[in-house]
């Protein structure tokens, strides 16, 4: 059980990255760089992406100021029945959203992909998608106490930004590959403990919540189910007799 | 940039190709040639479980059909034969799996002839535990509980995006709310609820372009919906409208009756021993005017404790018409150990339905049996009297539709629990 970028780590990683927009923040601006591994131009989607992944050589590569520093390589992902695809635009609670990167998560009875979306109001969220079934989540805006990973169990419930919310599933997953741009620059490979939450055996809702343990101190993430029809998506991956 | 939509790769076990319509979806793939379940995340394929169906079933839908259901294209992809078993009898139903890259998986289900279409929810609906029969409600519709079931799968076909095994087993509690029904899976990894919809089999033959006719469905299934009961409901509605029509008819009819009175004798008496022969007479003429209407004869005899018995014709004086019919008067009273008791009247009312206009007497043949030796009585004849009795036959009648299709919806209903853990005590299908 090897290497996986630690979902959490990468979503904290990014809060930081938010924290650094509303403060101050030294832009990385340009919108091309070269790869130090195979030499290929690497456009960027997100100017300010902290770390891609080349899509020719699969090098992981992190910004350094104006240079592209490669740091591990990607084997190739396993492929996929996702409409989504880099580069897919959509709209969601009006403001307009572009993916540009993707985690590939891996457990003993499934995956799913978190895809990585900037939007035009300089916002992010992750679009999860799971056996065809998506969502769009956000880190918790409201900072309360989460309980530690070995505390957790199915059934309780927790209030999280106003909702309550009960604990559905716990799922112990890996990284199994990431591609695009992301908001964070170093992955932990162990396995790591996520909660499913759902609204509390009420299924007239379609919010739900996770908390992501996979860096040290828990994160929760609050989002709601979506249909591809909701996203008005454009540039869906083409898939050959659909 | 397109992405094949099929991976082929072979089985470990006997070599046949295998393909993949899910891709990564997958997590286990039935070998079409030998049966046996393969890990399909492993590149090579590995084995998860080799033959084991003790009994081979085949779809009604082949695998790989597309169909478009409710305007979605979809491609069938999985399929497993499931079953509960009660009393030592198993019931098998079929279950496909359907794909479409865009919308992800649903289902179909089908028992006996029955269809439903099956989407997984996202989140649990709401449950009351109050009372005898539990319920959950979705979108403010209560579901009530049906049936608390293990079901055990039997034979499988095809991939599926979870580790599919024969011998799998699940807890199973479905609630209906026809044509609806949410159906909650529990194994010791997952809870899952899924919404099912009743579909009648014609439409799922013509969304896959499958051939011929579908078998036609036995018995009444758990969420049926019930064609009789909506039926019921407008009908007994429209019978009050009638209610309401002949309460209006019968009201002008007794405003507008004219109950003319065009005879009348003065108290008689006649020697009640006497032969009927020679205690028969003809009444004077009397007119009836107006149009055609119906015409009552009403006798009124001050019996005690006997009976009266009034033979009559009413002839046509112009035409011979003769309308013969015969009335009984009788009235015991008495006291016992219950009180005060009475039996009879002293009055009859004979109603002739269509009597024309014209001269008419009356020939009147009495005889009684009273204790006493005289008998009072008295003969009215009115014309264009309210009667209530065609009304009545008339509101009868009318009730007979919706009664029959009460009866019939009451029929279905019970047909439907008869199959559930509420079945009628005596069935002994509680195997909560």
């Amino acid at each position: 059980m090897t290497g996986t970028v630690i979902p959490s780590a990468a979503r904290s990683a990014e809060s930081r990255d938010l924290h650094l927009r509303h403060g101050e923040r030294v832009d990385v601006t340009a919108r091309t760089a070269d790869c130090p591994n195979c030499g290929a131009t690497i456009e960027f989607r997100w100017s300010s992406a902290v770390q891609t992944v080349c899509p020719y050589c699969k090098a992981v590569l992190v910004r350094r100021d104006l240079d592209l520093e490669k740091v591990g390589m990607v084997s190739d992902l396993p492929p996929t029945s996702s409409p989504i695809q880099l580069g897919t635009e959509g709209r969601w609670q009006e403001d307009g959203f572009v993916v540009v990167g993707r985690i590939v998560y891996r457990y003993d009875r499934g995956g799913w992909n978190e895809w990585y979306l900037r939007t035009m109001r300089g916002g992010s969220a992750w679009l999860s998608d799971a056996q065809g079934d998506l969502a769009i989540s956000a880190p918790a805006t409201s900072g309360i106490a989460l309980p530690a990973a070995n505390a957790l169990q199915v059934g309780q419930s927790y209030a999280i930004d106003d909702t309550l919310f009960r604990v559905a599933s716990l799922t112990r997953a890996r990284y199994a590959g990431i591609e695009g741009e992301l908001p964070f620059e170093s992955w932990n490979r162990d396995e790591a403990l996520f909660a499913d939450l759902d609204t509390d055996g009420n299924g007239d809702t379609l919010r739900f919540a996770t908390i992501d343990y996979s860096d040290g101190s828990p994160v929760a993430y609050v989002g709601t189910y979506v249909e591809l029809d909701q996203l008005a998506a454009r540039n869906l991956r083409r898939i050959e007799g659909w | 940039m397109s992405a094949p939509t099929v991976t082929s790769l072979s089985c470990p076990q006997c070599g046949a190709a295998i393909e993949l319509r899910t891709l990564d979806q997958a997590l286990s793939v039935v070998c079409s040639s030998c049966g046996s379940i393969l890990d399909a995340r492993d590149p090579n394929l590995h084995v998860l479980q080799e033959f084991q169906a003790r009994q081979k079933f085949t779809p009604q839908i082949p695998l790989g059909t597309r169909g478009t259901l409710k305007g979605e294209k979809w491609e069938v992809v999985g399929y497993q034969v499931r079953g509960i078993t009660v009393d030592g009898t198993t019931y098998y139903w079929d279950e496909y799996l359907l794909f479409n890259p865009y919308k992800g998986f649903r289902y179909l289900t089908q028992y006996d002839g029955h269809w439903n279409d099956v989407q997984v929810l996202k989140a649990a609906p709401a449950e009351q535990m109050t009372g005898r029969q539990p319920y959950v409600t979705l979108h403010d519709e209560k579901f009530k509980h049906f049936q608390t079931a293990t079901a055990e799968t039997y034979f499988v076909l095809g991939e599926f995006p979870w580790q599919v095994r024969v011998g799998d087993t699940a807890v199973t509690r479905d609630f209906v709310a026809p044509p609806r029904m949410l159906s909650e899976e529990q194994t010791p990894e997952e809870t899952t609820w899924s919404l099912g919809t009743y579909m009648p089999a014609a439409q799922i033959w013509t969304a896959f372009g499958l051939p011929g006719k579908p078998p036609h469905a036995r018995g009444v299934y758990a969420n049926q919906p019930d064609a009789y009961m909506p039926l019921a409901g407008s009908m007994a509605k429209r019978y009050l409208l009638f209610v309401a029509v002949i309460a209006a008819l019968i009201l002008i009819r007794l405003v507008t009756a004219s109950r003319e009175t065009v005879f009348a004798t003065n108290s008689a008496f006649f020697k009640p021993g006497a032969p009927a022969d020679s205690l028969a007479f003809v009444t004077p003429t009397f007119t009836v005017s107006g149009r055609t209407a119906n015409l009552e004869v009403t006798t009124e005899a001050q019996v005690d404790n006997g009976w009266a018995y009034f033979e009559y014709a009413l002839v046509n004086e112009a035409t011979g018409t003769t309308y013969e019919f015969g009335r009984e008067v009788s009235y015991y009273y008495g006291r016992d150990s219950d009180g005060a008791w009475s039996e009879g009247s002293r009055r009859d009312r004979a109603v002739l339905p269509s009597v024309p206009p014209g001269q008419y007497f009356l020939r009147v043949a009495p005889e009684a049996q009273v204790p006493t030796s005289f008998l009072e009585y008295r003969i009215i004849v009115r014309r264009d009297v309210p009667t209530l009795t065609p009304y009545l036959i008339c509101l009868a009648l009318l009730a007979l539709p919706p009664i029959f299709v009460a009866l019939r919806a009451w029929g279905m209903e019970s047909a439907r629990w008869k199959e559930s853990d509420y079945a009628p005590s005596g069935d002994d299908d509680d195997d909560e």
